[in-house]
């Protein structure tokens, strides 16, 4: 198939396929990545960050 | 010495250069420009010779090092002063235009006609009241979650007068007509380059001081402050690249014109609000809401998939203020469905916000500092889920060109942008001055009711008159024909435009009550007044009743 | 401070990883978040470089006059952007209230464009020999005289103002430095097309060998002065008017929109 938007169209079929696949994919692992259990301490600890030391001076 | 010196001459640079730049002027505005120009130059070479130690330097003595045990915060209290005022002018603004709207006999010249104050209206509140909170609350955060004091003080002074100088340019010139013709991109080519050097000075202080902080930990509302910094000067690169006619003239012409000139101008029109408006505020709220209330974060880790996915959504969604027009398709596509997309990360961050009361949620009651920030996380969630819906096409098909898109900008603009930089405020006078407490409480309560009942008002008036519009435009009879001329849609609307402006006097009372708030408590007074939430009480009532005849004994 | 610094800092001994060092590497979190940003833009905009629809030129089109370009940009100056657009939609509605829908080449010349963002008033793209020269002076003059639910603000001060006259040179070769296809010709002869064209017995036959469909005529009537009026004026008479929208190659144009 020769078609002037060639390209266009391969990567709109890539988009539609497994591209959106790749996708979906690595947003549920970059979603769930910060969940992990070993992070919650120090995530924790960044958080309580802004209380320590309330000094304005 | 040295340092005098090189300041001198920078200065006296600049104004012969501004002076040059009037005697060149290709045209009236253009000229008028350079004199606002060659007067600050003036001033800050002024400011430069009298703020020498003269002294010091006839007797040898080298100035020492800044203490760096304290924050530096000269600048965020100037920052604060400036956010009052340009708020009180963009909404005093915002309140003349709309009633224009209403009384169109309010345009009685040329310089205060509609289209000339409109972009003032939209820049003073966008780029001078937000664009000031914005850096105030930066230098003011940044330093505390870095326990480290500013770096590059007098760099930060230069973002901060520079800042000015670049919203008085961009503001006298639009009366003057002097326009790029861009929404939120109005100021021209020179004001433009200018931004651009106070921004990257803006840019320079604040990693700066990331880069010495003490804490080895980078606060999530940094990242956000650090992304709105990055990002807004990508788009404003961008999206202002523009050829002059003349060097000394104020006119020029964009690079992009027509579809490509479309799709850049909305990339960053969106994006202005994605990261000017969002990210830099939602910075203002990873801070400010967890200080409010004493309490951490609701859940660090739902910030940071926040902050990656907002980001990386939202510079897809500019399309969809282009939906229907001669864009190609598949742009209009991809921007309806990240803006869609983007209501996800948007809630998670409004949910983080508001879950942080989780267990304090009696601050709603006594605190109304507290309560502006959480009204203002409503507003945003409210507002971050009509945006998705509006930009779904067949609701786009009503709502595009209508009053409802105006209402909808400001139910985030007053209620989210407004509300967490009133809290913001209110809770820095009284740390800044050295106060205990604001001025008076019951007054940030009266701010805050004024303030909601303006905002509903506003919107209100402005859902029902974009729909009215948008239901008028395609009404067909029964005979085939459109029932409605134009003009009758804009007779339709006239009782809308009345009440929308009595919101924005609402609106405008109560940021005049913090105003004199703010005023009162720089001044070091304290209003006596009752506390505020719980039930009185009264040490004197509380004791027995003892019976007359007992206590005569 | 310091020992508390060193408490939060040995939390986690070990070199940070992952997220962790994003947390702690500024260069790191900047270049990250960066590119985050970048990649939407580029996906979106660099296409429009080179898809058809949007680069083609369709017949009819050609720049500005002179006087329309002067015009065009009082039009910007005054802020008509702000309640008028010229982007007309594909819906029944819009198309017979304003005329056919916008094509991508039709403003291919507007450095900057104008679609707009709001209808406070009516759609201009197609507003071109709509209405007569005198009625635009007379609206533009005083909108209530015209329309009595007007809300417009006032132009009348246009009338009274000379045009510009002197410049135009330097304005279409700035315009040609950003990619419209002003000639040599077209800016030596700038400033005398743009008079010549408001003048009641100019030369249309010269003014056509460069700018095709061109209208010669005084357009504020008062042919004694050449106004800003007279500019604005010209540039509202020419919207639409350039492409014929119902000629067969204009339909095959649209053909390949996909999509509207």
């Amino acid at each position: 198939m020769i078609h002037p938007h060639s390209t266009y169209e391969t990567l709109r079929q890539l988009a539609d396929s497994w591209g959106l696949v790749l996708m979906t994919v690595s947003f549920l692992v970059l979603v769930l990545w910060p969940f992990r259990p070993g992070a919650k301490t120090r995530n924790d600890a960044a958080a309580t960050m802004i209380f320590e030391d309330d000094d304005n001076g | 010495m040295d340092r005098i010196l090189l300041r001198v001459g920078i200065w006296l640079s600049a104004l012969l250069f501004a002076i040059v730049a009037v005697a060149q002027a290709a045209d009236f505005g253009f000229a008028a420009q350079m004199v606002i120009v060659a007067i600050a130059a003036l001033a800050g070479l002024v400011f430069a010779l009298r703020g020498a130690d003269y002294s010091a330097i006839a007797n040898g003595i080298a100035p020492g090092p800044a203490d760096q045990s304290r924050y530096y915060d000269d600048v965020i209290r100037w920052g604060v002063i400036a956010t009052v005022f340009w708020g009180m002018a963009g909404f005093l603004a915002g309140l003349y235009i709309a009633l224009e709207l209403a009384f169109p006999l309010l345009n009685f010249t040329e310089y205060l006609n509609f289209g000339r104050l409109r972009p003032l209206h939209t820049s003073a509140v966008i780029f001078a009241f937000g664009g000031n909170a914005l850096l105030c609350t930066s230098f003011y955060v940044v330093q505390r979650t870095c326990r480290a004091r500013l770096a590059f003080p007098g760099l930060a002074r230069f973002v901060f007068w520079g800042y000015q100088l670049f919203i008085v340019l961009a503001a006298t010139g639009y009366l003057l007509g002097i326009t790029q013709g861009k929404e939120y991109a109005e100021p021209e080519w020179y004001v433009d380059l200018f931004l651009t050097v106070v921004w990257v000075s803006y840019l320079i202080v604040f990693v700066g001081t990331l880069a010495k902080r003490s804490e080895p930990h980078i606060y999530v509302a940094n990242w956000f402050y650090l992304s709105f910094i990055l990002t807004v000067a990508l788009l404003h690169l961008v999206n202002n690249i523009n050829i002059p006619v003349s060097l000394f003239g104020s006119q020029s012409y964009p690079l992009f014109g027509g579809v490509q000139g479309a799709l850049v101008q909305w990339w960053y029109g969106h994006n202005a609000v994605g990261f000017f408006l969002t990210a830099g505020f939602l910075a203002m709220m990873y801070y400010f809401v967890p200080k409010q209330a004493e309490r951490p974060i609701y859940s660090y880790r739902l910030s940071i998939v926040h902050f990656w996915s907002l980001i990386f959504l939202y510079i897809w969604a500019g399309p969809h203020h282009l939906l229907y027009t001669a864009l190609p398709e598949w742009a209009q596509t991809l921007g309806m469905v990240f803006s869609i997309m983007l209501w996800m990360p948007s809630w998670g961050g409004m949910i983080n916000g508001l879950m942080t009361l989780n267990g304090a949620w009696d601050k709603l009651r006594t605190d109304p500092i507290m309560r502006m920030f959480v009204w203002s996380l409503a507003f945003y969630g409210m507002s971050t889920f009509e945006g998705p819906m509006m930009s779904i096409r067949s609701v786009n098909a009503l709502s595009h060109y209508t009053d409802w898109t105006i209402g909808h900008v400001h139910s985030g603009a007053l209620g989210w942008n407004g509300m967490v930089t009133f809290g913001a405020l209110y809770y820095l006078a009284p740390r800044l001055w050295g106060r205990t407490r604001m001025y008076s409480l019951r007054m940030v309560n009266w701010h805050f009711w004024l303030a909601t009942l303006g905002i509903v008002f506003y919107a209100s008036s402005m859902w029902v008159a974009g729909i009215t519009q948008g239901l008028m435009w395609r009404e067909y009879g029964a005979d085939g024909y459109l029932v409605n001329s134009f003009v009758e849609t804009v007779a339709a609307l006239h009782p809308m435009f009345i009440l929308r402006a009595f919101g924005g006097l609402l609106y405008l009372t109560g940021a005049g009550i913090m105003t004199y708030n703010i005023w009162q408590t720089i001044a070091g007074n304290l209003r006596v007044e009752q506390p505020l939430g719980g039930p009185a009480f009264d040490p004197e009532k509380d004791r027995p009743l003892v019976p007359a005849a007992v206590a005569a004994e | 401070m310091t020992s508390e610094t060193q408490k939060s800092g040995d939390t986690k001994a070990a070199k940070p990883k992952g997220h962790a060092r994003l947390e702690r590497n500024i260069t790191l979190l900047a270049v990250c978040a960066f590119a985050a940003v970048t990649v939407g833009g580029i996906v979106e905009i660099a296409p429009l470089f080179w898809i058809d629809n949007t680069i083609e030129k369709v017949e009819g089109m050609r720049p500005f006059t002179p006087l329309e370009q002067a015009g065009r940009d009082i039009y910007v100056r005054e802020g008509c952007y702000t309640c008028h657009s010229q982007m007309i939609r594909p819906f029944r509605d819009e198309v017979e209230r304003y005329g056919h829908y916008s094509l991508a080449s039709e403003s291919m010349y507007d450095h900057p464009f104008q679609w707009g963002s709001k209808r406070t008033g009516p759609d201009l793209a197609r507003v071109g020999k709509r209405y007569s020269d005198e009625w635009h002076v007379q609206h533009l003059t005083d909108p209530r005289a015209v329309v009595p639910e007007s809300i417009m603000p006032t132009y009348g001060f246009l009338a009274t103002r000379d045009l510009k006259v002197g410049n135009m040179g330097a304005t279409l070769t700035a315009l040609s430095r950003v990619g419209v296809p002003y000639s040599k010709d077209h800016i030596a002869k700038a400033d005398e097309d743009l008079v010549l064209q408001a003048s009641a017995d100019g030369n249309a036959a010269d003014l056509s060998t460069r700018y095709p469909k061109s209208q010669v005529r005084d357009f504020d009537g008062n042919p004694a002065r050449l106004t800003e009026m007279d500019a604005l004026v010209a540039y509202l008479q020419v919207l639409g008017t350039l492409v014929d929208v119902g000629s067969v190659a204009a339909q095959e144009d649209l053909a390949k929109e996909k999509g509207r």
